[in-house]
């Protein structure tokens, strides 16, 4: 069966479990998580989480029917048009060719964030595909830890 | 402002609420609530023998009453123990407020005694669920727990409240409505889409009314019975929704699926329109789904839109309250339907009905279940509650009773609990006192809630357990036979208890019997004498439950009848 790619906003109530009803809701059913971000919005009682999923276009319609019967959910938003930003945190060490690491970084929206006694900081924040080749090209220096978020999406 | 302890909010709360009857079970961590119900006599509380059972209780009581049920519990082994009764309310979409008892908030996540992580565990089978952090926040949760468990689709919603939460003095003030800004239910159904659906009704050849248990939940069977008798459309009933119709009723073809009958399995599969009035498409219904109403376009009304689709491809969906959306269908139905266009489609189904009729052999040597149930049904038809408990001596119910109204018919459909129905009948008994109860149980099944004989005594609710003995655990040995070439690994019950003396011993009464004489000699005298009793029926110990569709069959597959070859 084709499978697709999906981007999903949840607008939910901050309140005790809630992260825990929503992640139970694609355990307990097998539903695929690829990523999930979460974090209060500013201002408010409520949180949004993004969450990037894959599954037949049935599981997809079932995920977001699901959600929306979940009693502390305000609103699902499932994005058609969006722009979609991941990060990545790396350590690279002092020895490697620093100067064309922050050129790298530069072409994916980044920069060296901090330099230590051992090793420096990067950090850029650009599309999933986009932060997925950085890291390949970023293998060529060595780094010894890269963190990768999960993506945010704004609808454009 | 009043300021009370949590405690005194619950059971205040449960005096706003008008509720009567509260079933449950002391122990440590609820016990601040305990002492106000001993001070207090707003409602009586029922304490049954195991935290299974009161939750089963003020299930049956719930679905006898159509209003909410209500169980009380300690927290840990309190709590696991009634988690059985909340996957089966569940299931079965039946309104519950559980209350358990829960350690302080200041020892939540040490490990301590009798603490279990309550809420993560009765998550994915409820509803909604609350762990309580402050009793400030008792008065709306215990609102919004009564509102969440009978708006929408119903369920149990489960409320855990820490013993310190329960002994914390705060302001009460108890909400007289609910706004939830994040829940909103549809109730009433798309009209544009109820148009269509009736258009397509018009235009069929061969539509069939596919009736579920949204049906009974919604209390929409008046309207149903209105909208089959003006269409005269033939109609199958799931298990859940038994009593939709009257047993009688000239076009219903009976109960569909794995058991149903052949007219109604083969309506199904010759269909060009199906008219889902509330059913979930369980797989016992619908057999293969690849071969499921091949042929046919689909209408689904049902309050919950993850209902819709969710197996099928349904091509009206109409999500709102069944009550509502056929108080706008029914009088567009009547203006644009003309029954006379089926004529030829009934006639195909009633020569179905005739070919291969439900049967079963009669003996005067042994008993036969079918004959039992039947017998019950002519003597009680329309006077007594039905519950069952999960196996052959269910599915018999089901196809035999004579069914004359919605809640007659008491059943777990959805999770299949075995031990539900002695417990449940307990709760319905108390429901609708003036009724007779009356549950169809096995051998195996009524063992699991034996105990509640003593709740049953001690709170004069006479209901009468009718045990279709087969020495099996009937079900599972009728799935060996056909599938596993009789090779009967731990179905066989021959150890069995003195069940007349057991009842007995309980206070109550028992009978055994063996002949049909027998039978009606104890059913005469228990239901005269208003006992609690057990009636020990011997019965054939191999008789099967036909026709059957073997899981993952097609529907139109149906074994018809078993010829044992030794
Ligand atoms: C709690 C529970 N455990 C196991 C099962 C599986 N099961 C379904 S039917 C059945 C046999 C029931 O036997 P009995 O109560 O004697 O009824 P009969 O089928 O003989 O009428 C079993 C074990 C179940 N439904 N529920």
């Amino acid at each position: 069966m084709h499978k697709e790619r999906r981007v999903i906003s949840v607008i939910v109530k901050n309140e005790h479990g809630v992260l825990s009803r929503i992640s139970g809701l694609f355990a307990g059913r097998g539903y695929n998580i690829e990523t999930l971000t979460v974090a209060p919005i500013p201002n408010s009682s409520l949180s949004r989480l993004t969450i990037v999923t894959s599954g037949s276009h049935r599981v997809i319609e079932q995920i977001i029917k699901q959600l929306n019967k979940l009693i502390p959910v305000l609103k699902v938003i499932e994005h058609e048009e969006l722009i979609e930003k991941e990060m990545v945190l790396a350590k690279v060490p002092l020895e490697e060719r620093l100067s064309d690491v922050e050129a790298l970084c530069r072409a994916y929206n980044g920069s060296i964030v901090n330099v230590g006694k051992d090793g420096i900081i990067v950090m850029i924040a650009d599309e999933p595909t986009r932060v997925a080749h950085f890291i390949y090209a970023l293998k060529n220096f060595n780094p010894k830890e890269i963190i990768r978020s999960g993506v945010v999406a704004i609808e454009r | 402002m009043q300021q009370i302890s949590g405690a005194q909010m619950v059971v205040e709360a449960m005096r706003k609420e008008g509720v009567e009857v509260v079933f449950g079970y002391p122990g440590g961590a609820i016990m601040n609530v305990y002492d106000e119900i001993y001070k207090h006599k707003y409602f009586q509380h029922i304490l049954t023998r195991h935290e299974q059972a009161a939750v089963h209780a003020a299930d049956g009581y719930a679905r006898a009453t159509g209003k909410t049920g209500v169980a009380f519990v300690t927290s840990g082994p309190g709590f696991t123990n009634a988690v059985t009764g909340l996957a089966t309310a569940y299931t079965d979409s039946i309104p519950l407020v559980v209350i358990s008892g829960q350690v302080p908030i200041s020892m939540i996540g040490t490990d301590a005694f009798q603490e279990i992580d309550a809420v993560g565990i009765s998550r994915p089978c409820t509803k909604h669920n609350f762990l309580v952090k402050d009793a400030k926040e008792l008065p709306f949760i215990l609102k919004e727990a009564f509102y969440l468990a009978k708006s929408g689709r119903p369920g149990p919603i489960h409320v855990d409240i820490p013993k310190d939460v329960t002994a914390q003095i705060a302001p009460f003030d108890y909400p007289d409505e609910i706004r939830l800004e994040t829940y909103k239910p549809t109730y009433k159904g798309n009209p544009r889409q109820i148009k269509k659906a009736v258009a397509a009704i018009a235009e069929a050849k061969k539509p069939v009314f596919y009736l579920g248990g949204g049906i009974i939940r919604s209390g929409a069977a008046e309207l149903v019975r209105e909208f089959v008798a003006a269409a005269k459309i033939p109609a199958v009933e799931t298990l859940m929704a038994r009593g939709t119709l009257r047993y009688d009723d000239p076009m219903l073809l009976g109960m569909v699926g794995m058991h149903g009958t052949y007219a109604a399995n083969m309506a199904m599969s010759e269909a060009d329109l199906l008219i889902a009035l509330g059913p979930r498409f369980d797989d016992r219904v619908t057999g293969k789904l690849s071969e499921f109403a091949k042929y046919a376009k689909i209408i689904h009304v049902d309050i919950d839109p993850s209902s819709i689709g969710k197996l099928v491809h349904v091509d009206y969906p109409i999500v709102g309250d069944l009550k509502k959306v056929l108080e706008e269908m029914v009088p567009l139905a009547k203006e644009q339907i003309n029954p006379d266009r089926y004529e030829s489609w009934r006639e195909i189904l009633k020569r179905y009905g005739e070919l291969h009729p439900l049967k079963y052999e009669d003996s005067d040597k042994v008993l036969k279940p079918e004959w039992v149930i039947q017998r019950v049904g002519e003597k009680l038809k329309g006077k007594a509650r039905i519950s069952t408990d999960v196996g052959q001596h269910q599915m018999w119910t089901a196809q035999y009773y004579p069914f004359t109204r919605p809640n007659e018919l008491i059943t777990s459909g959805g999770l299949g609990t075995m031990g539900f129905g002695f417990p449940a009948a307990i709760g319905v008994k108390r429901g609708v006192q003036e009724e007779i109860s009356i549950n169809f149980t096995g051998d195996g099944s009524i063992l699991m809630n034996i105990q509640e004989l003593m709740t049953a005594v001690e709170y004069r609710l006479p209901v009468i357990n009718i045990i279709l003995n087969n020495n099996y655990l009937g079900m599972v040995r009728q799935w060996q036979t056909f599938f596993y070439e009789k090779r009967y690994a731990e179905t066989d019950l021959s150890m069995q208890p003195d069940f007349v003396k057991l009842a007995e011993s309980f206070g109550g009464i028992g009978y055994r019997v063996k002949t049909k004489e027998e039978f009606d000699e104890a059913l005469d005298d228990a239901i005269s004498k208003g006992v609690v009793a057990l009636i020990d029926v011997v019965i054939d110990r191999y008789e099967n439950v036909l026709p059957m569709v073997p899981a993952g069959g097609s529907l139109y597959n149906m074994m018809l009848e078993y010829k044992d070859e030794g």
